[in-house]
């Protein structure tokens, strides 16, 4: 008998190694296992044996029984297994295949530039300011500083509604709308649409966009003008960026400054970008005109403010490289795609 | 302003400074230099010669073989078609390899066989026109002889004997500085800049005979117009051309040489700033000067023959009979200097700027003066410059100045003085500058600096206050010594309002749906109206209409944004894009009732496409667009009659009741043609305005459902013409609130219904907050559901 069982053990052991599916693998369970299995008729026998041998022959019936119960485990847990690699091995795809599209659409170029200033400033503690495109001419000249017949008109020339109102050739008017609701401290920005007759080419257009900065309180020094601005040229045009100032004259600010940024494209070293000068011209500035204040009722003896202003264009322009301003308002969707 | 060099060496010696580091400081203590331009530097390698022989080429009749001494060992032989050449001729001789303006090189070479060393200029081919040199003849070899001195050495560099190198330097001088549009007012800024010593003699009048009262009289009958006005007799005057050495500068300058007294007048309001005037005294009457303003409808014509109407406004100088010029603008041509004129008087005045300035252009004249006057001249510079007028008759011997002067002056005022507060000034500039140092800059610049008291000098009206002098200083110091220091001040939180948060959020929705954000211009053309077919009397064809307009396309600000997507979208289609999906948000123009007020400017949306999609893919997004902004239980109304859009495809969409939240459909066919658009295009137009009123971002949560929920798809037969909308609201009321969502999932016509009728399949689904609904409790509900769709729409399940 115990040869009987150790020939069971063989057998199921090669017949085992030779199972190539769950269904083989059950017929041998059952041919082995079943009740009319081989090992199940052998354990039927054991009432024949003495008691000496029982003990002994049952301790090694069982210890086969569960050999072979855990083998056939182990076998349908590899034959499951290669069964699912091979379902996978079946499921392969192309992945250099396209990806089924999502269309998502973008923010027209400017925009894009003009939300990153406005976060830009806002993290310094701008507030976001906004006026009329359609302005009287009081605030876009008179109450900054611009008489009526003063040559600084002729450098800005207007669209004109009738003879109060005209399209805004800056967004400077907001500046005096703000202070003249608002008392010091002040710390706005102004981003937004301003308009010259000047005909459409590669470098000008009628419509454009400009952004504002207006800072009045309280001992405002040129240096915090200096400080300020080279703060947001190197959040916005990077780390190592420079500023520099070129004395100018607006006729709201005195004293007055064009400021250059250092070239971000070849870091100062001269470049396409830069003309080969290393500088761009970025933005005009400077301390608020005191008749700018006393026109809004702020006593310039007491307050005194910066401001800044640039083109939004221009800086779109420059950190995508764009040489036609045209581009910009032809919304070519082959043209916005690229940002 | 062009600046010679040459010229402003007269007053500050510039020797040791490079052209490029005098334009980079010149520019940093605030006179912008734009460009610079070296003259002659194109002519290279071209000398003065003498043609010695003539001897006709053998094998050409118009040919010529010239032999010429330029100085060297050697006669050259040159080859030219000239034919106003003679032996004993100076001409310019491009001796080969020689360089000329345009970048033309000469070279050595053959011509028909006869060997030529170089080429013979004309003025042309040295850069000059018949203005620089009177007399002379484009069309031949520019004969010398009579232009240069004859004891000139052959072989002499031709830029050196007709004055042709200078360096000019482009300022672009702003408003406030009217002063520095003359040599000697950016010699006193280059003195400053480089701190180099400055002459300036006081010009030296040699008077003859005769008193200017024999000839003259002056009447100035409005003092505030014509600050002051004097003037000066020349007799004898012998008009011939200028001299080689002014003509040169004039060109540098980029005025035209006229004749000796127009360029007198002309050099002097270079040098000096102070715009000049000549008449022919003979043309005028009664020897009287008469400065008036004109009368209403008095015509003048000008002297470059341009026939003007003036009015009261317009300030004029007259004799007792007529206009003779136009004040501070332009001369009249019956007192304009000709050739016969022997006498000549010399006006220099100034004239208010704002008048110059309205005069110019409502005559459509800005000249040199106008633009001048315009920025506010300085009325004690005016004698000085009359005086230098004089001083070069003198020296050119034009004329003889006769003894005396007239000088009306009305306008006289003491110079400002401005307290120097320098610890003002150091803490507004964040610098730290000794009163000496301060002193020492303003004096630089001629002001007068008594302790703590400044005198402004008479040439900066420009100057008022502490931060003028402010500026004057930093200027000087330096700009960019100013350090940055880390920014102070109170701080305010930089908070965005709510409606930029939610246009910001708006941007991000739509463009997430695939929208391209375009930009486009505020102002259209007043067609646009008729191609979106708005009605005749339709609101929106009320414009804010620009007075001065680039053209007819752009002249009248928008009133909606539809006309300027349909553009975008007929760009991209002309271009061959198939798809395009694009929106814009942004202002229209509202006008007010008044005239005089101003309008509204609220945002609208407009979303087009053509082939992404239909109506409902639109409608889709739309829904999408106020969920987000919490606005709930929105009703599509069917519109027939918006003429912009399809009249079968097109919806008003009402939320709260009443409030029209926008228009949705698809754009009318005839509309999309007329922008060249056979697909068909599809636009929601929304209301920003109304949208961020009405949006609600206040949310609570409400606890996720306990019980299960049952659905129910059920089918009903009805009219086509039978909205889906209608029957979803007599179900959702027939039952209320057990009713969690009815939604629609199939509609279908065909041949296995009646004409004329459609199926439509919904799943409703039903749910209590506090049980389980058992199958009677729903039956019941769809009970309900199906008699009040009976009764109400009478339409009947499916069967």
């Amino acid at each position: 008998m115990r040869d009987l069982l150790n020939k069971i053990k063989t057998d199921v052991t090669e017949r085992l190694a030779a199972v190539s599916s769950e269904d083989e693998l059950e017929k041998l369970r059952v041919e082995t296992l079943g009740k009319k299995g081989t090992l199940t008729q052998v354990l039927r026998g054991m009432g024949a044996l003495s008691s000496e041998e029982r003990p002994v022959i049952g301790q090694l019936a069982n210890d086969i029984r569960s050999y072979i119960e855990k083998e056939m485990a182990n076998k349908k847990e590899a034959l499951a297994k290669s069964a699912l690699e091979n379902k996978l091995r079946a499921e392969k795809i192309d992945v250099t295949a396209p990806g089924t599209t999502v269309r998502v659409g973008k923010r027209h170029p400017i925009d894009q530039v003009e939300q990153t200033l406005c976060d830009i400033f806002t993290s310094m503690g701008f507030e976001i300011a906004e006026g009329p495109e359609v302005e009287y001419d009081t605030y876009n000249f008179q109450k900054l500083n611009i008489p009526e017949n003063h040559p600084a008109r002729d450098t800005q020339d207007t669209f004109y509604i009738n003879e109060r109102i005209l399209l805004r050739s800056q967004t400077s008017p907001v500046q005096v709308r703000v202070m003249e609701k608002q008392r010091p401290p002040i710390r706005i920005i102004s981003p937004g649409r301003v308009y010259r007759s000047d005909a459409v080419d590669a470098t000008h257009s009628p419509v454009f966009h400009q952004l504002e900065g207006l800072v009045v309180d309280k001992g405002i020094t040129m240096s915090d003008l200096k400080g300020m601005l080279t703060a947001f040229a190197k959040q916005m045009f990077g780390e190592n960026t420079k500023i520099r100032f070129r004395p100018h004259h607006f006729p709201f600010t005195e004293p007055s400054a064009e400021v250059d940024v250092s070239c971000f494209v070849c870091g100062g070293k001269g470049c396409r970008v830069c003309k080969n000068e290393g500088w761009i011209e970025i933005l005009g500035s400077g301390m608020v005109h005191p008749n700018v204040l006393r026109g809004c009722d702020i006593d310039p003896k007491i307050y005194s403010g910066f401001a800044f202003g640039m083109g939004i264009e221009r800086i779109v322009m420059i950190k995508y490289a764009i040489d036609d301003m045209r581009l910009l308002y032809e919304n070519d969707l082959r043209f916005l795609e690229q940002f | 302003m062009n600046l010679s060099i040459n010229w402003l060496n007269d007053f500050v010696n510039t020797e040791g400074i490079s052209i490029k580091e005098f334009c980079d400081r010149m520019t940093y203590t605030g006179s912008k230099v734009e460009s610079y331009t070296t003259l002659g530097s194109d002519i290279v390698n071209v000398v003065v010669g003498k043609i010695t022989k003539i001897t006709k080429h053998p094998d050409s009749d118009h040919l010529q073989i010239c032999m010429l001494d330029d100085g060297e060992e050697n006669e050259r032989q040159i080859v030219t078609g000239a034919q106003n050449v003679f032996e004993g001729a100076l001409v310019p001789v491009a001796k080969a390899p020689a360089t000329l303006p345009g970048g033309v090189t000469i070279k050595a070479g053959k011509l028909r066989g006869v060997e030529s060393n170089g080429m013979l200029c004309s003025i042309g081919e040295l850069g000059l026109t018949e203005h620089d040199m009177p007399g002379s003849d484009n069309s031949g070899i520019f004969i010398l002889n009579s232009y240069i001195p004859s004891d000139t050495p052959l072989g002499k560099d031709i830029r050196d004997v007709l004055m042709l190198s200078d360096e000019v330097v482009e300022f672009e001088i702003t408003s406030n500085r009217p002063d520095c549009l003359s040599v000697i007012g950016l010699a006193r800024e280059a003195k400053v800049t480089f701190d180099r010593p400055m002459t300036v003699s006081v010009p030296k009048v040699t008077e003859s005979d005769q008193n200017i009262s024999d000839y003259l009289s002056v009447d100035v009958k409005d003092g505030r117009l014509c600050k002051r006005y004097a003037a000066r007799v020349i007799k004898n005057v012998k008009i011939e051309p200028s001299p080689l050495w002014m003509r040169m500068r004039l060109r540098a300058a980029g005025v035209r040489p006229i004749n000796n007294i127009v360029d007198i007048t002309n050099y002097v309001m270079l040098e000096y700033g102070q715009p000049m005037h000549a008449f022919d005294y003979s043309m005028l009457d009664g020897s009287h000067i008469i400065v008036r303003c004109a009368e209403n409808g008095e015509k003048f014509i000008s002297l470059d023959g341009k026939e003007h109407l003036l009015s009261s406004s317009n300030l004029v100088i007259a004799d007792e009979k007529k206009a003779v010029a136009l004040a501070g603008v332009m001369g009249g041509a019956n007192s304009e200097i000709k050739e016969e004129t022997t006498v000549v008087v010399f006006e220099s005045a100034c004239f208010d700027g704002a008048s110059v300035r309205l005069t110019a252009k409502s005559q459509g004249m800005r000249t040199e003066s106008s633009s001048r006057f315009e920025k506010g001249l300085d009325p004690e510079n005016c004698m000085a410059a009359l005086d230098r007028a004089c001083e070069l008759v003198n020296l050119l011997g034009a004329g003889e100045t006769v003894c005396g002067c007239i000088d009306v002056y009305k306008g006289k005022k003491e110079p400002a003085t401005i307290e120097l507060e320098c610890e003002r000034i150091n803490k507004f500039l964040g610098v730290e500058l000794s009163k000496e140092q301060m002193t020492k800059i303003l004096r630089d610049l001629d002001f007068k600096v008594e302790g703590d008291l400044i005198k402004v000098p008479s040439f900066r009206e420009d100057v008022a206050e502490m931060n003028d002098i402010a500026e004057e200083i930093i200027r000087i110091y330096g700009y960019n010594k100013i350090e940055a220091t880390p920014f102070k001040g109170n701080v305010k939180a930089g908070a965005l309002t709510q409606r930029q948060v939610f246009k910001n959020r708006l941007h991000a929705l739509i463009c997430g749906m695939g929208f391209m954000q375009c930009n486009t211009f505020s102002f259209v053309s007043p067609k646009n109206d008729d191609m979106i077919m708005l009605s005749p009397d339709s609101r929106l064809r009320r414009h804010v209409i620009i007075s001065n307009p680039l053209g007819e396309d752009t002249s009248v600000m928008r009133t909606s944004l539809i006309p300027n997507v349909l553009e975008v979208l007929e760009h991209n289609n002309a271009h061959n894009v198939s798809r395009a999906c694009v929106y814009e948000l942004s202002h229209v123009y509202i006008p007010d009732d008044d005239p005089e007020k101003l309008p509204q400017e609220p945002y609208m949306i407009a979303m087009g496409f053509y082939g992404a999609g239909d109506f409902y893919t639109l409608k889709g997004m739309v829904e999408a667009i106020f969920s987000d902004c919490g606005i709930k239980k929105t009703r599509y109304v069917a519109c027939t009659n918006d003429p912009t859009f399809h009249p079968g495809r097109c919806a008003n969409i009402i939320a709260r009741g009443s409030v029209n939240i926008g228009t949705i459909g698809q754009i009318h066919p005839a509309v999309a043609q007329e922008y060249g658009i056979s697909a068909p295009v599809y636009m929601a137009y929304l209301p920003f305005e109304t949208l961020f009123d009405i949006s609600d971002f206040k949310k609570q949560y409400k606890s996720l459902p306990k019980f299960p929920a049952t659905a129910r798809d059920l089918s009903f037969i009805c009219e086509r013409e039978l909205e889906v909308g209608e029957i979803e609201e007599v179900i959702r009321k027939s039952v209320g609130k057990l009713i969690e969502s009815v939604e629609l999932f199939d509609i279908y016509t065909g041949d296995r219904l009646e004409q004329n009728t459609k199926s439509v399949s919904f799943r409703i689904t039903f749910r209590a907050a506090d049980r389980t609904l058992t199958d009677d409790e729903v039956n019941a509900c769809v009970d309900k559901i199906l008699a009040s769709l009976q009764k109400q729409l009478n339409i009947g399940i499916r069967k």
